[in-house]
């Protein structure tokens, strides 16, 4: 049942048509039609697993339909590859950023359209020009010079350099799978000016997000998939957020958030005078059933500090305490076994292995509970795996499914899962919802206050502002690798703290858009 | 299936499956790879024994193909596990000769075939040891490490044998060489023996899937709490253990500790037969039972190739080229079905 009653004089850039789509026993697309047209914004909304990311994939021609087809242009087109997609202009930000390494910042913008001096040699010249004319149109150009390594930046630099290599070719379809899930609040708004600019100039722009509020803000449409069917398209401003998430889980979504005070315990973390490479003489401490959340820009030092605490960096001074006994970290082991566990944010990196099974993967951590004497027991494996797959409600096909095939939420729920099983005394999350749905996010918003309420002391990384207020009894604030402020929830508040976390950064420079 | 959460069981099942013929059930639960591998197999088995027809499926030679595989196997395999860890190990062959070197030794001076034997798997262990020691508090690229080690181990070799072979006269290594138990030579007893025991520690076991994980991401292994330095440093001691043990064998059938053995071309079938079983060379991947069967297509290659009188020098080109064809299409089916 679509709506689009509107009749639109615009015309559709591509056009899907009765596209199905399915890997092994998961139908991932059930007999979709759409159609995206010049200068507006089409927001793809659904659950973990619905069936956006293969959708875009589709468009993109990394994935080939099972039926149906894509219409562009007016003609019938078959995409057997990314290059024939970008041919027609049409270009795909991924969920998950994908740059090389070992390039600079500079070569991975403009890979495959570097200019020549005399012929032969690269014009280094012409390149950090136009790449500082990139980082401009971003507002980045003080924080990142040209021939910075680009794996040495954390993901939400990596999102923008996607994007930025995205625009630089002429593009008439951009497809955006949860651009924002790592960007703060102040990058989104940058992110939002840009694409603002490209839907003026008659791109045609597929949105997808998690986030509702980003999604009534910025789309003209709302298509919803739910288990690879579409069920509705609507225009925004004809719906309600409630509306649409109705539509997505088929069910209300209850209250987010748990108001009901905490009761604290003894101190679980105390941290004292860290200091690292990369954050300056840090000191606080959580308490059992505590949740504390670390505010602050991208670079401020919060996955930094989390790794330090975890022992996955060398700290060069202080200390760090778990339930009062001092830990001696010289490796994330050492964090481990002394009751601490960490679910870092780039899961693909830090913290799956694409190449196991969601099983493997759950239990890494807990080989006491699924063996004796080393050996493995099945049935051990599978109870405490599927308990985890259960309460956690991972979309998969099986516990044996590799878990580089799940959708980027059910990853994440795996990572998760694989701190539950070892119940740490403090657990440190980073970034836990990034690519969650509405619905998983209130199960793992219930999940954190249940852990709480079960004595377990827990820092909360987040770049989402309403999740951090919503969830944290006290709000740690950094900037510049410092503590700047610890808050009560009752003082918190989100200018207060975008306030503190900006610093001396409050007086950057305008931005300017290049066309 | 029945383990998956009722809802997700539900939701997929909604759709209805496809049917599947039962040719691809027995595929998939063997695995693709280990599929075409046993399909090679059948074919090298068919050629030859087509151009052969008179020797090739005698019991005399099927006993010969599985004493020539009973060293490769037993290197192979764990050179298998080195690789699922991210590793290399190019010093084998050389590990192989300092062992029947030290079991000769050994037996001369005390005379008793345990302790020789033990000695030399022992100094093996140690020799591998020395290589994980290198790579991991050295931060010496292991390719780099065990080729260096590799011409060193040999050296060592040439220098406490004088350069010289030793024979060895010991009823005991002499039956391990040539005798059978049940019918069955010991040698490839010793060899089912090992795969037995790596079969199990990398599927059943804690050890075994941590290794997978170490090779896989070691960054993922160091975030879940992973020692992974102990890990490595034990695997390249496990490895120059299996190279010892080989050298045992090695011994045993030829009856003499030689310093040159193992100095042509061992690592290389050895590799060669874990990356046709599977291995990717970037870690993470592959298993015992695929390392076997790479074993046993080099096996009958080489059995094959000099029943069907090719010279020499074009087996040794006929190996290089498998190596390079069994990476390239790795390689290709990882694009394909990765
Ligand atoms: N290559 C693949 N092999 C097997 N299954 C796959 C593959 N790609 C996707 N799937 C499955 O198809 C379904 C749809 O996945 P998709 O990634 O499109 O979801 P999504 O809507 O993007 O979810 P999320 O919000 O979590 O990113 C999921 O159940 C997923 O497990
Ligand atoms: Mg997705």
């Amino acid at each position: 049942m679509s709506s689009l009653e509107n009749a639109e004089d615009r015309a559709p850039v591509l056009s899907v048509r009765g596209v199905s789509k399915r890997f092994g026993v998961v139908q991932a697309l059930d007999d979709v039609s759409l159609e995206v047209r010049h200068g507006e914004v089409l927001a793809l909304v659904g659950e973990n697993g619905a069936g956006k990311s293969t959708l875009v994939r589709i468009i993109e021609g990394v994935h080939q339909p099972d039926q149906g087809m894509l219409e562009a242009g007016g003609a019938p087109r078959a995409f057997r590859s990314p290059a024939d997609a970008h041919a027609l202009g049409i270009r795909v930000i991924h969920q998950e950023p994908d740059i090389i390494p070992d390039l600079s910042i500079a070569e991975n913008l403009f890979l495959g359209d570097f200019r020549r001096v005399r012929g032969l040699f690269l014009d280094r010249r012409d390149l950090a020009r136009r790449t500082r004319a990139m980082l401009a149109a971003f507002g980045l150009q003080d924080e990142l010079s040209p021939w910075t390594r680009a794996g040495a930046l954390g993901p939400a630099y990596r999102q923008l350099m996607e994007i930025m290599r995205a625009l630089r070719s002429g593009v008439r379809l951009l497809a955006l799978d949860e651009p924002t899930s790592s960007l703060t609040e102040d990058e989104t708004r940058r992110l939002f000016d840009v694409v603002e600019q490209l839907r003026r100039d008659g791109v045609a722009i597929v949105y997808i997000s998690h986030r509702m509020h980003e999604v009534m803000a910025i789309a003209d449409r709302v298509a919803v998939l739910r288990d690879g069917r579409l069920v509705a398209t609507r225009m925004t401003h004809e719906v309600g957020e409630a509306e649409i998430v109705q539509l997505m889980v088929g069910r209300p979504i209850t209250e987010l958030f748990d108001p009901s005070a905490r009761s604290l315990g003894p101190v679980l973390l105390s941290v004292s005078g860290v200091t690292t490479r990369r954050v300056h003489d840090i000191s606080f401490h959580v308490r059992a059933g505590e949740v504390v959340g670390l505010a602050g820009l991208v670079g401020a030092g919060r996955s930094e500090l989390a790794e330090a605490i975890f022992g996955h960096d060398r700290a060069i001074a202080g200390s760090v305490a778990v339930a009062g006994k001092a830990v001696r970290l010289r490796s994330p082991a050492d964090a481990i076994a002394a009751g601490i566990g960490f679910a870092p944010e780039d899961r693909k990196s830090q913290a799956l292995l694409l190449l196991r099974s969601v099983k493997d993967n759950i239990t890494l951590c807990v080989p006491d509970l699924i063996s004796r004497f080393d050996f493995i027991s099945g049935e051990d494996e599978r109870s405490v795996a599927g308990a985890l797959v259960e309460r956690l409600r991972v979309r998969t096909p099986s516990l044996d499914q590799l878990v580089s095939k799940l959708s980027g939420g059910n990853q994440q729920k795996v990572v998760l899962g694989r701190w539950l099983a070892r119940r740490p005394k403090v657990l440190i999350l980073d970034e836990p919802t990034r690519g969650i749905d509405v619905g998983a996010k209130a199960e793992i918003y219930r999940l954190i206050a249940e852990l709480a309420a079960e004595g377990m002391a827990l820092l909360v990384i987040s770049s989402e502002m309403p999740e951090l207020l919503g969830l944290c009894d006290r709000l740690l604030v950094m900037t510049g690798g410092r503590i700047v402020a610890d808050l009560a929830r009752a003082e918190a508040s989100e200018e207060r703290i975008l306030d503190l976390a900006m610093g001396n950064n409050l007086l950057r420079g305008e931005r300017t858009m290049v066309a | 299936m029945t383990d998956a959460p009722a809802d997700a069981v539900a939701k997929s099942a909604g759709t209805a499956p496809q049917s599947r013929p039962v040719l691809v059930r027995a595929i998939q639960a063997l695995g693709t790879h280990n599929f075409s591998l046993l399909i090679a197999l059948a074919i090298l088995i068919a050629i030859f024994g087509a151009l052969r027809p008179d020797v090739f499926f005698l019991p005399r030679n099927i006993s010969n193909i599985g004493q020539a595989i009973a060293i490769l196997g037993v290197l192979a395999t764990a050179q298998t596990i080195v690789i699922v860890s991210g590793g290399l190990d190019i010093s084998v062959g050389s590990i192989l000769g300092m062992s029947t070197v030290c079991i000769a030794l050994a037996v001369e001076t005390t005379g008793s075939t345990t302790l020789a034997i033990l000695f030399g798997i022992a100094v093996s262990a140690v020799m591998g040891l020395v290589n994980g020691l290198i790579i991991t508090l050295g931060r010496v690229n292991a390719v780099i490490a065990t080729l260096g080690t590799m011409a060193a181990f040999r050296g060592v070799a040439f220098i406490i044998s004088n350069g010289q072979s030793i024979s060895i006269f010991d009823p005991a290594l002499r039956f391990i060489g040539d005798g059978k138990i049940l019918g069955i030579p010991v040698t490839i007893e010793v060899l089912m023996l090992v795969i037995a025991v790596f079969f199990v520690l990398m599927r059943y076991t804690v050890t075994g899937r941590n290794i997978y994980a170490i090779g896989g991401n070691p960054l993922v292994a160091r975030l879940a709490g992973l020692p992974i330095r102990t890990y490595q440093i034990g695997i390249y001691a496990l490895s120059g253990a299996a190279a010892g043990l080989a050298g045992m064998l090695l011994a045993a059938r030829t009856g003499s500790g030689q310093p040159l053995s193992g100095s042509q071309g061992a690592e290389l079938e050895a590799i060669t037969a874990a990356v046709l079983g599977g291995c990717a060379l970037t870690g993470g991947k592959g298993t015992i039972l695929g390392g076997l069967l790479g074993v046993l297509i080099i096996g009958v290659l080489n059995n094959g190739m000099i029943l069907t009188s090719v010279p020499t020098f074009y087996q040794m080109v006929a190996k290089g080229v498998l190596l390079i064809a069994a990476v390239v299409i790795a390689e290709h089916q990882a694009r394909r079905f990765g």
